[in-house]
């Protein structure tokens, strides 16, 4: 009986050695004080995923600058149908084309969105998809200079050389419930990866990211007096999207909050002031940007419910706090920073 | 070498099986089941298993309490849409989710809470009913009753939590889930939207009697372990005899820290340190929400939040407020 207990222990001791080698990231760690000292505010890296993550996230070279020839693409009469960038110059235009190419499509090639027989043909949608996402570059770089800075973005932010950005997301219903007078499980309580497989809201994005549901769930006075109507339900929403929000950053909460008091502004670092521009701006980039290519997209390209793919904080971010480590490539294609026409 | 019956004695009593003292309550229950001695529980305690006592208290209890992890088990098993491997992989992150905020104190569907709330009320009806069966064996023995209350401590935190406290806010959303990590996750999300659990001065002073608790505990069992080859295990018998192991544990603390407390006085120091962290949790609950919103807000305002000077960088003000 003795030797069986030790037996059984020797044997589960061995398995969680393992399972705890297969799932947890060996010491030692780098950490970096980021505030005031005694609140724990410490940036923590694993040194040996952040060598692989570095090379993940390289900025690819920019294309050498071309002679401008001094013809306008919207005054010759080779390129026809050019909505956006119809004040480009030819050599500029092609050079831009040549780059989304590669940002985009490096497999599929021009074909992935022009017919090569008239390439000023919309009948491909991923065209029409292609100048709409030009516009919302634009409009990121222009009108969104409080979270991307003078960084800005180009395709390959978000593209990586796929056709489809690696990280989207769709409307997510969860796996199948019984459903009748069963319980519902109110959008919770599945181990999910979004969410850092806590059983918080699995779908954090509907409401915050594309709905613009209130984010903010303290209340802003000592004693009730109403100043939040939040349930737990919306805090646990809350506190799922920031799960995203830390994974998609590769960072801790004390990136950018104090996290004695999540809600006060006055003891948050800046980050946090680039973030909530963040959280705007992918919201508009879903509703006005994305949400406008509803009908543009075959059926194949939309998500179970039948919405349009959409953005969150990895699409660009990609495991870094700043897309790329913060390689400026937009100022080598000056182009993608002008206003919209 | 003289050798008494504790924890780490290897000695186990397989003999007839001890009966206890006879039943003479009319239109009680008689106690059920053949007592056999295992080897295995011999190891931690008793080697004697039964019989046991369980009377109309104690099976309606289990009745009520199996119906409620029925509900609760069936609802989560149908959550993932009756699939077995789905269930057992997932079983930590599975619940029965009280109603949302819509239905207020309102009887809801029962696919939108209604079954939390007669899972709720089963549980309640069980424990209630064990508490009730704790007492009355206790007086049936010619025991005090301090288990019953003891247990009536964690009974409080558990209404609190489930029922008193959504009632006084008025909505059963703002109740605990049944399940593992969703209970866990209501936790963090329960003390975030009230703006920290931590400056609440009654969860403060409920982790004080939890850890308090563990030290007590600690330091009662070490030092009955240290002299129970003395016979300072038999504590019963040295709070009336003083023997020379009651005497050598009381010289051992009189000596490290100058203060000893006494063969009955430690059980009493055990006792409220156990009550008292329930009893002062369910407090700094009961007043979350009700009585303060912002637990933070309030620590401030009564000096108990320590200030940091944030001069590492420029002030950080809320952008939402910048149009203004």
């Amino acid at each position: 009986m003795k030797y069986a207990l030790a037996f059984i222990g020797i044997i589960a001791g061995t398995l969680l050695t393992i399972a705890m080698m297969l799932s947890w990231e060996r010491p030692p760690m780098a950490s970096t004080q980021i505030g005031p000292r005694g609140l724990g505010m410490v940036e923590i890296n694993n040194p040996r995923t952040e060598a692989k993550l570095q090379k993940a996230n390289v900025a690819p070279e920019a294309d050498p600058p071309v002679k401008l020839s001094g013809v306008k693409v919207k005054d010759s009469k080779d390129y026809q149908n050019v909505q956006v960038l119809g004040d480009l110059d030819v050599e500029e235009f092609n050079r831009l084309m040549g780059a989304i190419t590669n940002w985009v499509s490096p497999e599929q090639g021009c074909t992935y969105c022009h017919n090569p027989e008239n390439m000023a043909d919309d009948g491909l949608y991923t065209k029409v998809v292609a100048r709409r996402m030009l516009q919302m570059t634009r409009a990121i770089n222009t009108m969104w200079t409080p979270h991307v800075a003078q960084t800005g973005v180009t395709c390959y932010t978000c593209h990586r050389g796929n056709p489809v950005p690696a990280n989207i997301w769709f409307k997510n219903e969860g796996t199948p419930q019984a459903g009748g007078m069963a319980s519902s499980r109110q959008g919770q309580n599945l181990a999910s990866k979004v969410v850092g497989t806590t059983s918080l809201t699995y779908d954090p994005f509907t409401p915050l990211l594309a709905k613009g549901a209130n984010i903010r769930v303290d209340a802003t006075t000592a004693l009730p007096e109403g100043t939040s109507k939040a349930s737990i339900h919306d805090t646990e929403t809350t506190y799922a999207l920031m799960m995203h929000l830390s994974t998609a950053l590769g960072v801790n909460c004390t990136y950018c909050h104090n996290s004695r008091q999540f809600a006060s502004w006055a003891e948050s670092r800046p980050q946090r002031v680039t973030a909530w521009h963040g959280i705007h701006m992918v919201s508009e980039v879903n509703e006005t940007y994305l949400g406008s290519l509803q009908s543009v997209f075959p059926k194949e390209r939309l998500g179970p419910s039948g919405d349009v793919a959409k953005v969150n904080c990895a699409t660009c971010h990609q495991g870094v706090y700043k897309p790329l480590y913060g390689a400026a490539m937009v100022k080598d294609y000056e182009e993608l920073r002008q206003p919209n026409p | 070498m003289i050798q008494y019956q504790n924890l780490y004695n290897r000695v186990q009593v397989h003999g007839p099986a001890d009966m206890g003292v006879p039943m003479n309550e009319t239109g009680m229950f008689e106690r059920q089941g053949t007592p056999f001695t295992s080897r295995l529980m011999g190891l931690i305690g008793n080697a004697q298993i039964g019989p046991i006592y369980l009377g109309w208290l104690g099976t309606i209890s289990l009745v009520c309490g199996f119906i409620a992890f029925e509900i609760i088990g069936l609802n989560m098993w149908a959550s993932v849409n009756w699939d077995p491997v789905q269930f057992i992989r997932q079983l930590f992150w599975l619940s029965l989710e009280p109603p949302p905020a819509k239905y207020g104190l309102h009887f809801p569907p029962l696919r939108e809470g209604g079954w939390w709330l007669i899972a709720g009320l089963f549980l309640t009806t069980s424990v209630l009913l064990w508490w009730v069966r704790t007492y009355r064996r206790a007086r049936a023995l010619g025991m005090g009753t301090h288990v019953a209350w003891a247990f009536a401590a964690a009974i409080w935190l558990y209404l609190v939590l489930g029922f008193i406290r959504p009632v006084l806010m008025g909505n059963f959303s703002e109740a605990v889930p049944f399940g593992i990590f969703p209970h866990l996750d209501w936790t963090a999300a329960f003390s975030i939207r009230y703006g920290n659990l931590f400056y609440n001065p009654f969860h403060m002073l409920s982790i004080a009697f939890l850890y308090g608790s563990a030290l007590i505990f600690a330091m009662h069992g070490a030092t009955i372990l240290a002299v129970s080859h003395l016979g300072g295990d038999r504590e019963i018998e040295q709070i009336i005899d003083r023997g020379t192991a009651s005497e050598r544990a009381a010289l051992f603390w009189r000596w490290t820290m100058g203060f000893n407390a006494t063969m009955e006085s430690i059980h009493r120091w055990a006792w409220w340190f156990a009550v008292l962290c329930p009893l002062a949790g369910g407090i700094g609950i009961l007043l979350t929400g009700t009585v303060v919103d912002n637990w933070y807000l309030w620590a401030v305002k009564h000096g108990v939040a320590p200030h940091y000077a944030f001069d590492m960088w420029a002030p950080v003000l809320d952008p939402a407020l910048k149009g203004q």
